[in-house]
């Protein structure tokens, strides 16, 4: 039997970095574990996440559902 | 936003799903890095968006603490009460304008201690309202006071050598005192909660959602239990979803099994509806109602 290829949902994060906290839910609940924590500041000293794998995020919005100060959310982009 | 923002095919980014219903100028709010507080209201927003409800007939009332501060950040009708009494200004408002879906916001200490017995006779008479309860276990906002629902051996400021009071059940307290709609879910469980808090909108009566949220400043903080991240880690551990689980089985213990879901979901008349019918029938037409009375409650011809 061919295997059939899973169609790959494509996504990506916006990040707003002066709102986050750094309490780390992004990059813990993400199921597909796509984000980091960055080694840059945002003004209030807190890490804000990036998205470090992008090819790999399908824009399934878990983040901005788990972040406590609205600074991240997904969304899943067109296809081509 | 960075680079990734641009990396649509058509250039467009879509807004914050949420942001238009927050009063963004108040942004950030005061909760604490990790507080559980921000996720509950993630979900009620997206429960809100997506139940079809007329968001300009929607009233938030809250009262004191930290959780009492979500009326203040939502972009709807909100109403921040004095400390205990969200549930009869709720009351009062839905008596006044039955047209409005009441919702209270509150957290566990505002609305069962203070203002325990609103809770059990708005329950009891089955009051048409939401209720919504953040509970982190604590007093938060005051300096981590021992409330009625700190687990037993948890410490507080209050209670240096461990809590020895028996804790609320609350999910019981509500079910006995007549909840149409018992359910419990945690911060964690983002997508229950949110399907769970659109339930409870849709439901005549009072429904009442019970959400565990961590206090990581003042209560996990003095119990050594880490920082917000790892309270959210035990709740995905430790959580076991038992749909339909009898009330007085799912008390909460220190740092024990959470039993959690959709435990009471049963019809029973309205205060409202009572009252019209029982008026309607007892004065007949000398029963004026307001025209809002009679067009929520008078669907049955009468």
């Amino acid at each position: 039997m061919a295997e059939i290829p899973l169609k790959k949902v494509k996504g990506t994060v916006v990040i707003v970095d002066e709102r986050c906290k750094g309490c780390g839910f992004c990059v813990e609940f993400c199921p597909i574990k796509c984000l980091e924590l960055s080694g840059q500041y945002n003004s209030k000293g807190y890490h804000p996440p990036v998205l470090a794998r992008k090819d790999d995020c399908t824009g399934c919005d878990i983040c901005g559902m788990v972040c406590p100060d609205f600074a991240i959310y997904g969304f899943m982009k067109k296809k081509e | 936003m960075g680079e990734d923002a641009l990396y649509t095919i058509d250039n467009v980014v879509p807004p914050n799903p949420i942001e238009n219903l927050l009063r963004m100028d108040r942004i950030p709010h005061i909760w604490c890095p990790g507080c559980g507080i921000g996720t509950t209201v993630n979900c009620f927003v997206r429960a809100l968006q997506t139940s079809g409800l007329d968001l300009d007939k929607v009233a938030i009332v809250s009262g004191i603490g930290c959780t009492g501060r979500v009326a203040g950040y939502i972009k709807l009708d909100s109403f921040h009460t004095t400390h205990g009494r969200a549930i009869p200004f709720a009351t009062g408002l839905k008596l006044a304008n039955p047209e409005l879906k009441v919702v209270v916001y509150s957290g566990d200490g505002d609305l069962t201690a203070i203002g325990g017995n609103h809770f059990i006779h708005a329950a009891r008479r089955n009051v048409d309202m939401t209720v919504i309860l953040i509970n982190n276990m604590t007093y938060g906002m005051t300096g981590g006071q021992v409330a009625p629902t700190t687990p037993i051996s948890a410490t507080a400021s209050t209670t240096p050598h461990g809590n020895f009071e028996q804790t609320f059940n609350l999910p019981f307290l509500a079910e006995s005192c007549g909840a149409v709609y018992v359910a419990r879910w945690t911060a964690f469980h983002v997508r229950h909660a949110t399907k769970s808090i659109k339930e409870a909108l849709a439901k005549k009566g009072f429904s009442f959602v019970e959400i565990l949220a961590a206090c990581p400043t003042l209560y996990s903080r003095r119990n050594k239990l880490g920082d917000g991240l790892d309270q959210m880690s035990y709740f995905r551990e430790q959580s076991e979803i038992k749909n339909g689980a009898d009330t007085k089985s799912v008390a909460l213990d220190f740092e024990g099994k959470i039993i959690i879901g959709k435990f009471v979901d049963i019809e029973r008349p309205s205060y409202q509806q009572s009252m019209y019918d029982h008026l309607r029938k007892k004065l007949g037409d000398q029963y004026i109602p307001s025209p809002e009375m009679k067009n929520v409650y008078g669907k049955n011809g009468n």
